[in-house]
């Protein structure tokens, strides 16, 4: 049992960073703009959070994550609007633009270490978030031990933003309008709203969260950056997306489902049956389920109808 | 000038299209444009951009300027080292370009080049054939696995409509861990590397070696020059690559025409896959000498969509591009040595293949230069009309 | 000047790449008044009104609405100057429900959220007053076609427009549902409203409009008083000649049966019944007109009967043979061939050449092909004679990709492609949608020279003109059945409409 929390709560903090990504990317295509520059986007970010924290961690203490994992998100936000210029004003193949990006972001991101570290890696930080234990919640039997102790912060941040996602998505104006744009650009053109500023929000909006979780991602798991801190949670990310059908709450499900599949790897000498297959097989687990995952919800019904095709405004 | 005259003159503008020049011109241009991005991102971070330059100049001519007049000035070792490191290069953009023909993006070139080297390792590894039939038994073996790796994805694409964007991505990493797995595992393996493949396994050359002045350039010059001829011929010369081609522009008329759309999209995803399989070849039984656990990605597959969409849809354009790439990567050393971080190498390529993400802003830009043109010519008539008839 | 006016427009001029659009129109609009636009395809009426909607700019010329010079730099603009536009291609969210659709852009909000009851409350309100009946939570994908564009209307009224601008709007109607549309827009006159009528179809101007004002190829032919105009004087100067609309053709001469279809049920995309038990017969050297309203099933029968989708149960014979579950090509190569709707999506490969196009069908056959490679010269000597034969013009000859070429164009070079496959028996859809009278009058010849040379056509079109004209008999299509086989020669248009609308059964002739 004991064991089974341990793994229920590391699933949570794996959870954490492709729940946030994955809700950037609903933003994003829910406006009808791919992004598979999410990779990219979470590398930037745990760039810039691994960097920020190593300067900080000294004068800032407990703020200097929070700091680090905000500015991560500015990177984010930042580097996405290459994606959104060549996207939305350019009328480029989104895919090969997010291609593009996710092969920059690394190369960026180590270019800068050598600069800033003089290795092809940043420093290591000494700390990154504290985990902590909710007073009252945490004594419930099993679910305060399952939800509300020992537990990083990052994942109350989570389920935080896949309410907020929902309730501005589907309660407010401005959700119904980017949805829309998402659907049938050219009616809401016909209406007056610019679709080009909608897109673009919800590129940067998928920019921002991609670099959060990007540096959530390497504060919560890692020691420092390296060129395959994010190793492909960006996609991960997109694939629970899919999984989730496009919806915040299916995100959610869909991106604790992928954060379980990591933790195997981790806890595989721990449980006699697994103990003697190769952990590499564990490792590539998460990306195998992935596909499986694809394979019995893959039904495009779900997904925006004009998501990935350039709007011509005026035509 | 008549409204007549002025259509036409559209017109044909419209049909310069096309046009091999346009294409090449544009490929040109984002390559310059990286390039000098590239140099503001060095001017920015302090880094001397001649120092880059100076280590392409001498990895793609073999001189140095700085030794002229020595024996040292030129070095055909720095050639062949650039022709070895472009081979896997073209491989792997041909895999991209041949699934763009069929309107798919494989991405996933990067894992069937690790399935192939995984192949050839195994046939030399595994299989006790004492003469050089074992090296092509390797690379045979090698394209194969590249295929294998690419028809799941290519089925799933195919029969339930799965980007293959993302399978293929997945099944880079799954192939990534899986590989390291097996070749750990074989006879004689310790956790960085596997035992050294026999000679005659090998594609190595000693002729080639010799007259390169002791580079590792390999038979792999041969395997490559097949595989553009082969590219060449079935996309602009067979009915397959008619219906190809046909399913890459336009799935539902080549359904009405009665192709058989999915299947034509799996044999596309496994000739892009045996592609980047033998690109894995020239990896595995070239470049190095034993099977190597792989630390992290080594974008052989990445680069080759910067070569492949910079190459369009034509091999040689492929080849060019792909000893472009192959230069930036085997001056990576030197660029280190001359105080420039490497990873610059790839921020170029990265930086390729944003620009030519953004070719049809190109194009956008010079529709809107040409109506506004053709409005102040239209303003200009009607002036002239209206003096004119002022006069009378 | 007349401050009657509530739209003014003066020397409008719009150029695109290649194509001047509008040359100088000046257009205006009486307070009160239903004025039809007309002319053919391309003549430049959605380009006019796109300006004045403000979703184009104009690269020349003013425009007054009510007396005063305004900028309409976009849709929004329009709204706030009270012009609403109802769409050609409807402008919906399938997913979406009627009362989000409606209320999109201008919603309704409680605080920082959408309000939905209050936006139901206003729907409702309107729709009651002008007889518009919607369920408001009802979705798009849900409801008719007749449905959608009253939909389309109500997201005009909820801006408070008065000035409608409705583009081609009777194209998707039953003759009943036009009739319903025609009153409202009567109504629409009475309560003081303005209407814009874009049409190319006579019959609705002379029914409805008080003005109607005439484009060509971009041009200001003229604007008249429908009262003193007459259907064929319109006609001519739509055209800039006169034309007839009569088909010159014999009585068919009806031979061997090329075509069975047995109880036949096909599924559309969705997974729902769109073909449900038809049957029907088509013999050599007859045209088979297919009439019925948009979406009763006609695009599936004929996409089954030329093997794109499967069937569920029943027959498709094809001169005898049983070709139910043949694929596509076996099909082709037993002497089908198929005119798509479609053409830019089906009927062609956009990048490929003219030559290319024209062996889309048999590529792998000899001459054009040898053990595999493709044979340059024959391909390109068929080509050639193709686009000689029947007067396919372009800019680079065969070498010319597909795409660049006009529609009217494209779609003689999709015609000599399928003639050139010699077929027994030709499914045509829509084989005139979109094209300026020359190519309709060129292709309509074409078609019954082929009935002419004992080959069968089944010809799907939502022209009751065209159906009625060409075919030899009609069967008229409602909810996936045939609700009955008429003469064309002795039918009357109100018994066609009837039909159509699923009201009348019929049996057959």
């Amino acid at each position: 049992m004991d064991l089974f929390i341990s793994m229920f709560v590391l699933a949570l903090i794996y959870s954490t960073p492709i729940i946030i990504a994955s809700l950037g990317a609903l933003f994003s295509e829910r406006s009808g703009v791919v992004n598979i520059a999410i990779e990219g986007i979470m590398t930037i970010g745990g760039f810039v959070a691994a960097t920020v924290i190593v300067f900080t961690q000294d004068s800032l203490g407990n703020f200097s994550p929070w700091l680090s994992v905000l500015l991560a998100g500015v990177a984010g936000t930042v580097f996405s609007l290459i994606h959104a210029v060549i996207s939305i004003d350019l009328q480029g193949d989104q895919t090969i633009s997010g291609t593009a990006l996710n092969m920059l972001a690394p190369a960026l991101g180590i270019y800068l270490c050598q600069i800033i570290f003089n290795q092809q890696r940043t420093e290591i930080f000494r700390r990154g978030f504290v985990k902590v234990s909710v007073p009252g919640l945490s004594e419930i039997p099993v679910l305060g031990d399952l939800l509300f102790k020992q537990i990083y912060p990052t994942f109350y941040l989570a389920v935080f933003l896949v309410i907020f996602s929902y309730v501005l998505l589907w309660k407010t104006p401005f959700g119904l309008r980017l949805r829309a744009a998402g659907e049938h650009p050219s009616a809401v053109d016909s209406l007056g709203i610019s679709v080009r500023k909608l897109r673009y929000t919800g590129v940067l909006i998928s920019g921002f969260l991609g670099g959060l979780a990007g540096g959530i991602m390497v504060l919560t798991q890692s020691t420092q950056f390296t060129a395959t801190s994010i190793h492909g949670m960006g996609f991960i990310a997109i694939a629970a997306l899919i999984f989730g059908r496009w919806n915040p709450w299916g995100v959610l499900g869909a991106g604790f489902f992928f954060g379980f599949s990591q933790i195997f790897g981790i806890y595989s000498r721990d449980i006699p049956l697994l103990a003697n297959i190769p952990k590499e097989v564990f490792q590539a687990l998460p990306y195998a389920l992935t596909v499986i995952a694809l394979l019995f919800f893959s039904g495009k019904d779900a997904a925006p109808k004009s998501v990935g095709i350039p709007y011509k405004a005026g035509q | 000038m008549s409204d007549t005259d002025l259509i036409n003159m559209q017109k044909k503008r419209g049909l310069r299209e096309n046009d091999n020049l346009r294409l090449f011109l544009t490929a040109l241009l984002a390559i310059a444009l990286s390039l000098l991005v590239a140099v503001f991102v060095m001017w920015a971070t302090g880094v001397e951009p001649r120092n880059f330059f100076k280590a392409l100049l001498r990895t793609y001519t073999g001189l140095d300027p700085a030794k002229a007049g020595t024996d040292q000035f030129f070095r055909p070792r720095y050639l062949g080292e650039f022709l070895q490191m472009s081979l896997p290069l073209i491989l792997t953009g041909l895999a991209l370009g041949f699934g763009q023909q069929c309107g798919l993006f494989n991405i996933g070139a990067e894992g069937q080049v690790i399935a192939g080297i995984l192949g050839a390792n195994l046939v030399a590894i595994l299989i006790p054939i004492q003469n050089r039939s074992l090296a092509v038994l390797a690379v045979i073996a090698a394209g194969l696995f590249g295929a294998l790796w690419a028809l799941i994805p290519g089925l799933l694409k195919a029969y339930m409509g799965i980007s293959e964007v993302v399978t293929t991505i997945m099944f880079n990493y799954i192939i990534f861990y899986l590989s390291n797995a097996v070749l750990k595992s074989l006879p004689g393996s310790n956790p960085q590397r596997t035992v050294d493949l026999p000679e005659n396994a090998m594609l190595s050359s000693n002729w080639l070696r010799e007259i390169t002045g002791n580079s590792r350039l390999h038979w792999g010059i041969v395997v490559v020059a097949a595989a553009i001829i082969c590219y060449n011929l079935i996309l602009n010369h067979t009915s397959f690559g008619y219906e190809i081609k046909a399913c890459g522009s336009n799935r539902d008329a080549a359904a009405y025409a009665g192709i058989k759309v999915r299947s034509r999209i799996v044999y596309s995803m496994m000739i892009s896959g045996l592609f980047a399989g033998l690109a894995g070849a020239c990896l595995a039984l070239g470049t190095f000498r034993y099977g190597r656990i792989l630390q992290g990605f080594e974008n052989y597959g990445f680069d080759g969509i910067a070569v492949g969409l910079l190459g369009g849809t034509k091999g040689v354009g492929i080849l060019l591009a792909g000893l472009l790439m192959g230069g930036l990567r085997s001056g990576q050393p030197l660029m280190q040595a001359e105080r420039v971080p490497l990873e610059i190498a790839q921020i170029v390529s990265a930086l390729i293949v944003l620009f030519v993400a953004m070719q049809k802003g190109v194009e956008i830009l010079g529709d809107y230069m040409a109506r506004k043109r053709m409005s102040e010519k239209m303003a200009e008539n009607k002036t002239a009309q209206a003096s004119e008839e002022g006069g009378k | 000047m007349d401050t009657d006016y509530v739209v003014e427009m003066r020397g409008i001029s719009k150029f695109f790449p290649g194509i001047i659009a509008n040359n100088q129109i000046d257009f205006q609009l009486r307070k009160g008044e239903i004025h039809a636009l007309l002319g053919e395809n391309g003549a430049g009426k959605s380009t006019l009104m796109s300006i004045l909607f403000g979703s184009l700019r104009p690269d020349g010329g003013e425009i007054y609405i009510k007396g005063k010079k305004e900028q309409i730099t976009s849709p929004n603009k329009a709204h706030d100057l009270g012009i609403g536009m109802v769409h050609q291609h409807f402008q919906l969210i399938d997913n979406f429900t009627v009362m989000e659709n409606i209320m999109l852009g201008k919603e309704m909000t409680k605080g920082p959220f959408l309000d939905a009851q209050q936006a139901r409350d206003r729907v409702i309100e309107i729709s009651k007053f002008y007889g518009l009946n919607v369920d408001p939570g009802a979705k798009i994908e849900d409801i008719t076609v007749g449905m959608q564009q009253r939909v389309e209307i109500l997201k005009v009224l909820y801006r408070d427009a008065d000035i409608i601008i409705l583009d081609e709007p009777t194209a998707v109607l039953t003759p009943q549902e036009i009739e319903e549309l025609m009153q409202i827009l009567q109504n629409f006159a009475a309560e003081g409203k303005s209407v814009i009528l874009i049409t190319h179809k006579l019959k609705e101007i002379m029914q409805v409009a008080d003005r109607v004002t005439i484009l060509r190829q971009g041009q200001l032919i003229d604007t008249l008083e429908v009262a003193d105009a007459s259907e064929d004087r319109l006609a001519a100067l739509m055209v800039g000649r006169e034309v007839s609309f009569v088909v010159d053709k014999t009585p068919a001469q009806p031979e061997d049966m090329v075509l069975e279809v047995k109880d036949l049920w096909v599924k559309n995309a969705r997974g729902l019944d769109a073909v449900k038990g038809l049957s029907l017969n088509l013999r050599a050297g007859e045209i088979l007109g297919l009439a019925g309203v948009d979406g009763n099933g006609q695009a599936e029968l004929l996409d089954a009967i030329a093997g794109l989708i499967k069937i569920d149960s029943g027959q498709i014979l094809l001169k005898g043979q049983d070709v139910s579950h043949s694929t596509v090509r076996e099909r082709r190569e037993k002497g089908l061939s198929y005119i798509p709707a479609d053409r830019q999506k089906f009927g062609q490969v956009a990048n490929f050449t003219l030559a290319d196009n024209y062996i889309l069908k048999n590529y792998y056959e000899e001459p054009f092909c040898r053990h595999g490679f493709l044979q340059r010269d024959p391909i390109h000597q068929q080509a050639e004679r193709l686009c000689g034969e029947f007067d396919v013009r372009s800019g680079r000859g065969i070498y010319s990709q597909a795409g660049q070429l006009s529609g009217g164009n494209q779609q003689k070079a999709i015609i000599a492609r399928e003639f050139s496959l010699k077929p027994d028996l030709l499914l045509a859809s829509q084989p005139t949608r979109g094209l300026d009278v020359g190519a309709i009058e060129y292709i309509h010849k074409r078609l019954v020279s082929l009935r002419d040379q004992g080959k069968a056509i089944l010809l799907l079109s939502f022209e009751l003109d065209e159906i009625m004209g060409l075919s030899d008999r009609i069967a008229v299509m409602y909810d996936g059945q045939i609700t009955g086989f008429v003469d064309p020669r002795e039918v009357s248009e109100e018994d066609l409409g009837l039909l159509m609308a699923g009201i009348k059964q019929k049996g057959a002739i």
